[in-house]
């Protein structure tokens, strides 16, 4: 076991073994562990590279280390310039899981219900990835690939996760069969974006990689009085989720079922939409 | 019982009618508690168990060389070196230890491994080589009759066909229903742990956390074919209960590892193995037809009940009794016709779980009740008020009712409660929760009532009896009782029982053992505090009433004259006073067994005086449906229950806060979800059980205290009807807010917002 002090140890640790387990929060790794499914071979631990612990803003953007918790993401500090992640990281587990997962965990497990990917997705957020080769940039949608896969490379590292710090409210909502403490059936982040005059919206556990639903954000941005926020009407709010639904490409599953994913994130965008409207009428 | 309370008292001691604290709740919230997962012996080996990947296969063989020579690996053990008994099971001895030729269900126990480490264990579980002929499963109870049998003993294990009153009665008005009920887990947290430690002359200790140790006993001398007196089984801390550690689990084959190593072995079943190792709540398909007169008056009753028994027959044959039994309510029928059947599938067994029976009748009778009010144009409550059972009153099975029975009482207190839930505004607290997917403005509210009753004691004649010792020594009390506290609070109530009759204030609960006392009896059917409790009373007693007769000779007093009163014993004539702690130097012992009244067997109509007792509760469900989602929020959950008499105030909330959220997990979520057989959510991530945010506070309307004959101090069992009339309530408050008829549960999502079916 590496127990990494800086990021150079680790992508040291890695480059002499690519297969290592990387450990961050553990909320996923160690399920996996413990059901067998996964056996423990070398493992470089995260947790205390403080570089991957940070975060910073830097005039627009906001540089979240991989490290930063979700408990760290719900409160007040990041949770004032992104209220919908912050919103996605309250619906994560318990509050002790909030407390050990990462946001670079949650990305890099890259699971079709992971809770932050449908914002992430949403913000255009872009992952800086490290090794000791070097560092590159990815956009978060070409970083999932599939299903628990992504274009990580061996020895590769996520390093941080930059997104932009937008103008308007922001939504986010998430369907499980259980008040809290659920895996996601249907998920969905909903952002005003003043500058460009557009709805962004970003969909979770509906298609095996997060998903924006490009033509609905299209259809409503247009029909949007950007000048005095003024309501579009009921018929394009209905078209608006119609579109959403339409959107999505879900499955059958033990937790739900391909419909009626498409229908919950249908329904969720209309009043995802209809709560930011309501904001905006009120600022 | 004379009242020894002459004087004020001086112990602060809780006594009977006072909230003990239980002595497990600290440790176990600091987390000091030894759960029986904790167990440790320095030469201990640890054991694994290799079960079936298949609902349904023939064994053609087995291959255990590869892992026989995996490094630390002490023993493989299979079918042929169980040395006793091969089959064991709680009512019919039809469950191999370890598998044979064939395997009934998906994890099914195949072979078991003991090494010196859990990872040599996994080594050596893959290693083993098994070439199954994997066989069409059997899962559809409906049809299940008529296929060829997947076990000796055939695919029906109980048919109860009860017949009660004229059968040929037709009531003016009818109403018919379909009714179904999803696989529950009891979803305790401590997975099933033991240890089995061997001794030199050839007989085994084992220590495990189990309901029945005399059960496990006898069942596990059988297969290890050694005497009784020679397994000492002793309750281990037990994570929970509700009905699934009442069959064995690892029991012989920890003792059989450990036997054949003769080294100590310790077995803990993971999670996913643990929703294949212990029985669920069977799941049932029920049809009803209820008549009633214009002005409601119940006539006549018919029912079809099909419970899924799944591959062993556990205590299934009790609970087709209980379904069938109880299958019209605590309501006054005076025909009836109910055929109550429980069949054998490749499903994964099914056995006891809290309601035991009542709870999947009761959801379908409630629905009933409602469904038959709208009919006749009344008002629900004053439909059950009107039918209410009453002492005296017959049940369906035509046994009249001597002990208490304040159903209306029950339901009225409970319906008159006054109600404070607003809408809420936050969405956290709307359905949806953390979610936060619905506003005010998208949820409907649903209120609706329920009632149910099941019986308390072992019924259709079973002697369950309980002893227990009393030893009165230097003023200090020590009981012994091998009664398995699982969490139920018998510990408290055994104390504040032995104080009350003493009138000492320290009182020492000796191990659970098998090894010093008889059998106490399963920690089920609602039975420990009348059994267990009973005889713990009657243990006490009597070392009162010697210990008085020896001080009366000692000091030629009057022993009428002589009572035991906060640490002292006096004369009510006045003149003497002594210390109990002296009085009992010499210590004062008594051991007693006691027995519940008789009962008999169910005639072949379902007729007979089966059960000893039973017990009423009621429940009223408030719920906010988010009908665009499917969505729910159950928001005020208000009951009232016949408890004969408080023992313990805080215990009964406990009890009723408890059983009410296994009842609301019912009614929204709990489901083991089996595919062909496959249990497809074997985890705490996807069988779902309510938190905080779905658990709603329970409002106690009204403990309806009237002492039952024959309880110690007339308590009643009340452990298991919270789980029973919550789930109805649930699903009735449900139907009110949707106007769908709902008629399974849990109520899903997709069966709010597609009722017409997901196709």
């Amino acid at each position: 076991m590496t127990i990494a002090t800086s990021l150079e140890d680790a992508c040291a640790a890695l480059a002499a073994d690519p297969d290592s387990l990387v450990l961050a929060g553990g909320t996923d790794l160690m399920v996996e562990v413990n059901r067998g499914s996964r056996r423990i071979g070398n493992v470089v631990t995260l947790n205390r590279v403080p570089e991957l612990g940070a975060w910073r803003r830097d005039g627009g953007q906001l540089r979240l280390g991989a490290g930063v918790t979700f408990g760290e993401i719900s409160r007040p500090e990041i949770a004032s310039l992104l209220p919908a992640l912050a919103q996605a990281a309250r619906t994560v587990g318990s509050p002790q899981i909030r407390n050990a997962a990462t946001l670079g965990g949650n990305i890099a497990t890259a699971s079709p219900a992971a809770d932050s990917l449908p914002v992430l997705v949403a913000l255009d957020a872009v992952l800086e990835l490290c090794s000791s080769a070097g560092r590159r940039e990815v956009a978060v949608a070409d970083f999932v690939t599939g299903v628990k896969q992504t274009c990580l490379l061996p020895g590769e590292l996520i390093e941080a996760v930059r997104v932009p710090v937008l103008d308007g409210p922001q939504e986010f909502c998430k369907v499980g069969t259980r008040n809290a403490m659920v895996i996601s059936v249907a998920s969905l982040a909903l952002l005003v974006d003043r500058g460009s005059r557009r709805i962004r919206v970003g969909l979770g556990s509906v298609s095996p990689r997060p998903l924006r639903a490009t033509a609905a954000e299209e259809h409503i941005s247009q029909r949007l009085d950007w000048d005095t926020g003024g309501h579009p009407g009921e018929t394009a709010i209905g078209e608006f989720a119609d579109l959403v639904a339409g959107s999505a490409t879900p499955i059958n599953d033990h937790r739900s079922s391909a419909r009626y994913r498409s229908h919950a994130v249908g329904v969720l965008a209309g009043r995802a939409l209809a709560r930011v409207l309501e904001e905006v009428a009120a600022t | 019982m004379t009242d020894t309370r002459v004087a004020a008292r001086t112990g602060t001691a809780p006594r009977i009618g006072e909230s003990a604290r239980r002595p497990d709740g600290a440790p176990k919230t600091s987390g000091s508690f030894a759960f029986s997962s904790d167990l440790w012996h320095d030469r201990m080996l640890w054991g694994g168990t290799l079960r079936s990947p298949h609902p349904s296969a023939r064994i053609r063989s087995i291959q255990i060389g590869a892992a026989v020579a995996v490094t630390g690996v002490h023993a493989v053990l299979l079918h042929d070196d169980v040395p006793g008994q091969k089959e064991f099971g709680l009512e019919h001895r039809d469950q191999p230890v370890l598998a044979g030729d064939i395997v009934r269900y998906e994890g099914e126990p195949v072979a078991i491994v003991a090494a010196d480490h859990p990872e040599a264990v996994r080594m050596a579980l893959e290693a083993i080589v098994v070439d199954y002929e994997v066989l069409a499963p059997a899962v559809d109870p409906m049809t299940v009759e008529e296929v060829e049998p997947i076990h000796p003993d055939g695919n029906l294990i109980r048919r109860i066909h009860l017949r009660h009153g004229d059968q040929d009665v037709v009531g003016d008005v009818q109403v018919e229903g379909t009714y179904e009920v999803a696989m529950q887990d009891q979803a305790f947290l401590g997975p099933e742990s033991g240890m089995a430690v061997p001794a030199d002359d050839g007989s085994i200790d084992l220590y495990v956390a189990t309901q029945w140790l005399h059960s496990d006993r006898d069942q596990v001398a059988d297969c290890l074919g050694l005497e009784p007196g020679s397994v000492r089984l002793t309750l281990a801390g037990v994570g929970g209960a509700f009905g699934a550690r009442e069959d064995l689990s690892l029991h012989v084959h920890l003792c059989m590892l450990a036997q054949h190593t003769d080294r100590p072995v310790k077995m803990v079943y993971s999670r996913e193995e643990s929703f294949h190792g212990h029985v669920h709540r069977h799941p049932a398909q029920m049809w009803y037809r209820h008549h009633a007169t214009s002005d409601g008056t119940l006539v006549r009753v018919e029912a079809r009940l099909v419970l899924d028994g799944g591959a062993y027959a556990s205590s299934s044959s009790a609970v087709i009794a209980n379904a069938t039994c109880f299958a019209a309510g605590p309501y006054r029928v005076p025909s009836a016709d109910i055929d109550g059947a429980v069949v054998r599938t490749n499903n994964p067994p099914c056995g006891a779980m809290r309601g035991f029976g009542a709870v999947q009748t009761c959801y379908a009778h409630e629905a009933q009740m409602d469904k038959l009010a709208e009919a006749l144009g009344m008002n629900p409550i004053e439909l059950r008020l009107h039918n209410a059972l009453e002492p005296g009153d017959e049940l369906l099975t035509g046994q009249t009712i001597t002990g208490t029975a304040p159903v209306a009482e029950v339901i009225r207190s409970c319906a008159e409660h006054p109600s404070a839930a607003a809408i809420a505004l936050d969405p956290m607290e709307l359905p949806g929760g953390a979610g936060r997917t619905a506003g005010p403005e998208d949820v409907v509210r649903g209120e609706a009532f329920a009632l149910g009753f099941k019986n308390l004691l072992f019924s259709e004649g079973f002697d369950d009896s309980s002893e227990a010792a009393c030893r009165l020594e230097g003023g200090v009390a020590t009981i012994t009782s091998a009664c398995a506290e699982v969490g139920q609070g018998f510990v408290t109530v055994a104390q504040q029982i032995t104080r009350e009759v003493l009138g000492v204030e320290e009182v020492v609960m000796a191990p659970a053992t098998t090894a010093t006392v008889g059998s106490a009896g399963s920690t089920s059917a609602s039975r420990q505090t009348w059994m267990s409790g009973g005889a713990v009373k009657e243990a006490c007693e009597k070392v009162r009433v010697q210990l008085l007769e020896r001080v009366a000779a000692q000091q030629g007093a009057d022993v009428s004259d002589l009572v035991l009163v906060d640490g002292r014993i006096v004369s009510l004539a006045g003149g003497l006073d002594i210390d109990l702690a002296e009085a009992t130097a010499e210590p004062v012992e008594a051991d007693v067994v006691f027995r519940h009244a008789q009962t008999w067997p169910l005639d072949d109509d379902g007729q007979g005086n089966a059960h000893v007792s039973f017990a009423f509760s009621a429940h009223r469900a408030i719920v906010d449906v988010d009908t665009g989602l499917g969505l729910v929020k159950v928001v005020e959950l208000t009951t009232s229950q016949d408890v004969g008499r408080i023992l313990n105030p805080m215990q009964v909330v406990g009890q009723l806060e408890g059983g009410a959220a296994q009842g609301v997990g019912l009614a929204v979520m709990e489901e083991v979800l089996v595919v062909d057989g496959r249990i497809r959510n074997a985890s705490f991530t996807d069988y779902l059980v309510p938190t905080a945010l779905d658990m709603p506070p329970v409002e106690i309307a009204a403990l309806i205290e009237q002492a039952e004959p024959g309880a110690p101090f007339g308590a009643k069992g009340i452990g298991e009807p919270p789980s029973i009339s919550s789930t109805a309530a649930v699903a009735a408050a449900i139907r009110v807010a949707t106007g769908l008829d709902l008629p399974r549960v849990p109520v899903r999502p997709t069966d709010i917002v597609f009722p017409e079916g997901e196709a």
